[in-house]
């Protein structure tokens, strides 16, 4: 109830808000926008079970996804996916203790389809003993110019709680009650995907990503010169801005070869305002064989430079405002080979089940830090002067998936 | 007429001549019958979801550059 204050401006006419021009001009807008245009997603269920190996970390755990529609215009999706986690890091060994944990993710959402435009939301939700996750994300997609060109704009939003364990005099790991911290992300995402010939299709993907609030690891630590004193260095706590705002852009094209075969090319550049400038390349080739066979290979080179706040190791204490040691925050580059075998066969007895194959994908990942070091040889070389640290991985998914 | 007005014009006409352009869309190069490649599931961009967005969410987690790769990931404390 409005008791005092200025009086309220008189409301406008529709007809005083726009000229006539503007006027014809949003007209054929709307006309213009339904006569543009979709397919929804198949229905199908995968079930998959994940191992990787590197580091001294070992994260394996089941992922369950399931498509169905509803319909002709709805499809609906669900999904879980579970981390049993063992890690015994550089990082860890360094200002930490190995832990066992386990990370459960669970996720629906739905594609709607009306003329050729198709409604996509969802949600996720992520819970470790040490961090909690709620993702939602909405997208709209429409098919133009007799179905060569989609257009996608999403948008999704991120609220993330983060504890940090502690170990009690009885032993019994629990969140420490002083911290509690949180952080929220924004991304806005347009992509093109084009049919340029018969024979290639292009994707071009943009999305500008904004965090705010605690971004930093609870348990890594900085290290400063410390001469003469342990090994040469004293760890602290890292201090990180709390904002980052990232831009990323991709290009992707897939080629038909003149053989039954694809060949596909990708790049992306990053850049965010902690000073990461990023590259990503890689190379795909699928190749069926043998009727029911689908064989892919994969090559895939990442580089990226340092934050402007991260050091291997500071001069000093308190050495400046922002500082981290996070080694996804130093310059590295990595290599990635991997390959994948897809078998399609027949179920019996189960008529409802139109296609079905069983999948193996191995990949191995090798991580070269420029200025990263391994800080647990310092004793032998001394603060600063240790070799650079290597990170040598496999992935390995095993998978089924029905069409039905 | 004013250096305002004149941006207005000129933006007005120029979202005219895109939305004129959307109602004349131009022919399909690639006709429908021609698409039988790029029908076939190995040129799917994304084949197997389940497999393409756990192995982004392992690169991800090791590196620092993430997004626009058409996929939605949740968040994690994963490093």
């Amino acid at each position: 109830m409005q008791l005092s204050g200025a009086p309220r401006p008189a409301p406008a006419r529709a007809g005083q808000l726009f000229t006539p021009f503007t006027r014809t001009l949003l007209a054929l807008l709307v006309i213009t926008v339904p006569a543009l245009g979709g397919v929804l997603p198949e229905d199908r269920a995968d079930v998959l079970w994940h191992d990787y190996d590197g580091g001294d970390i070992t994260v394996s755990g089941p992922e369950v996804l399931v498509r169905k529609k509803v319909g002709d215009n709805l499809s609906l999706s669900a999904g879980y996916y579970e981390d049993m986690i063992s890690s015994a890091s550089i990082d860890v060994k360094l200002s930490a203790s190995p832990y066992h944990e386990v990370r459960k993710q669970e996720n629906a959402g739905f594609d709607f389809l009306h003329g050729k435009t198709t409604y996509s939301a969802g949600y996720i939700h992520s819970r470790e003993p040490d961090y909690i996750a709620d993702t939602t994300y909405y997208s709209v997609s429409q098919d133009m110019f007799g179905d060569l060109t989609t257009v996608t704009m999403g948008y999704r939003r991120g609220w993330d709680s983060i504890f940090r364990d502690i170990k009690t005099p009885d032993g019994v790991i629990e969140n420490d009650p002083t911290f509690h911290e949180r952080a929220d992300h924004h991304g806005y995402s347009l992509s093109i995907s084009q049919v340029l010939t018969r024979n290639l299709i292009a994707n071009l993907n943009y999305e500008l990503l904004t965090d705010q609030g605690y971004l930093a690891n609870p348990y890594r630590k900085i290290r400063y010169l410390s001469p003469g004193m342990g090994m040469g260095f004293t760890l602290a706590d890292q201090v990180y801005p709390n904002t980052r705002t990232s831009n990323a852009a991709s290009v992707q094209l897939k080629y038909y070869l003149p053989w039954r075969a694809a060949l596909t090319a990708q790049y992306r550049f990053y850049r965010d305002t902690w000073g990461v400038v990023a590259n990503t390349t890689e190379l795909d080739y699928t190749l069926p064989a043998w009727r029911h066979w689908i064989f892919e290979g994969s090559l895939r080179w990442y580089e990226q430079t340092h934050a402007t706040f991260y050091s291997d190791l500071f001069p000093r204490a308190d050495y400046q405002n922002f500082m981290a040691r996070d080694r996804e925050l130093a310059a590295f580059h990595t290599y990635t080979i991997g390959a994948g075998a897809s078998y399609q066969f027949n179920v019996p007895y189960a008529p409802w089940i139109n296609r079905s194959t069983a999948n193996v994908r191995v990949d191995h990942l090798l991580v070269e830090y420029s200025d990263f070091r391994d800080a647990l040889l310092a004793g032998e070389f001394g603060a600063g002067n240790e070799p650079l640290y290597k990170l040598n991985a496999n992935i390995f998914q095993i998978f089924l998936s029905i069409w039905f | 007429m004013s250096i305002a007005k004149k941006l207005t014009r000129a933006c007005s006409a120029a979202l005219l001549l895109a939305a004129l352009g959307g109602c004349a869309a131009p022919t399909p190069w690639v006709k429908p019958y021609e698409r039988e490649h790029l029908a076939d599931p190995i040129m799917s961009f994304n084949r197997d979801p389940v497999s393409s967005v756990y192995l982004e969410h392992v690169l991800e987690t090791r590196e620092g550059a993430h997004g626009a790769t058409g996929a939605v990931g949740g968040g994690c404390g994963c490093n």
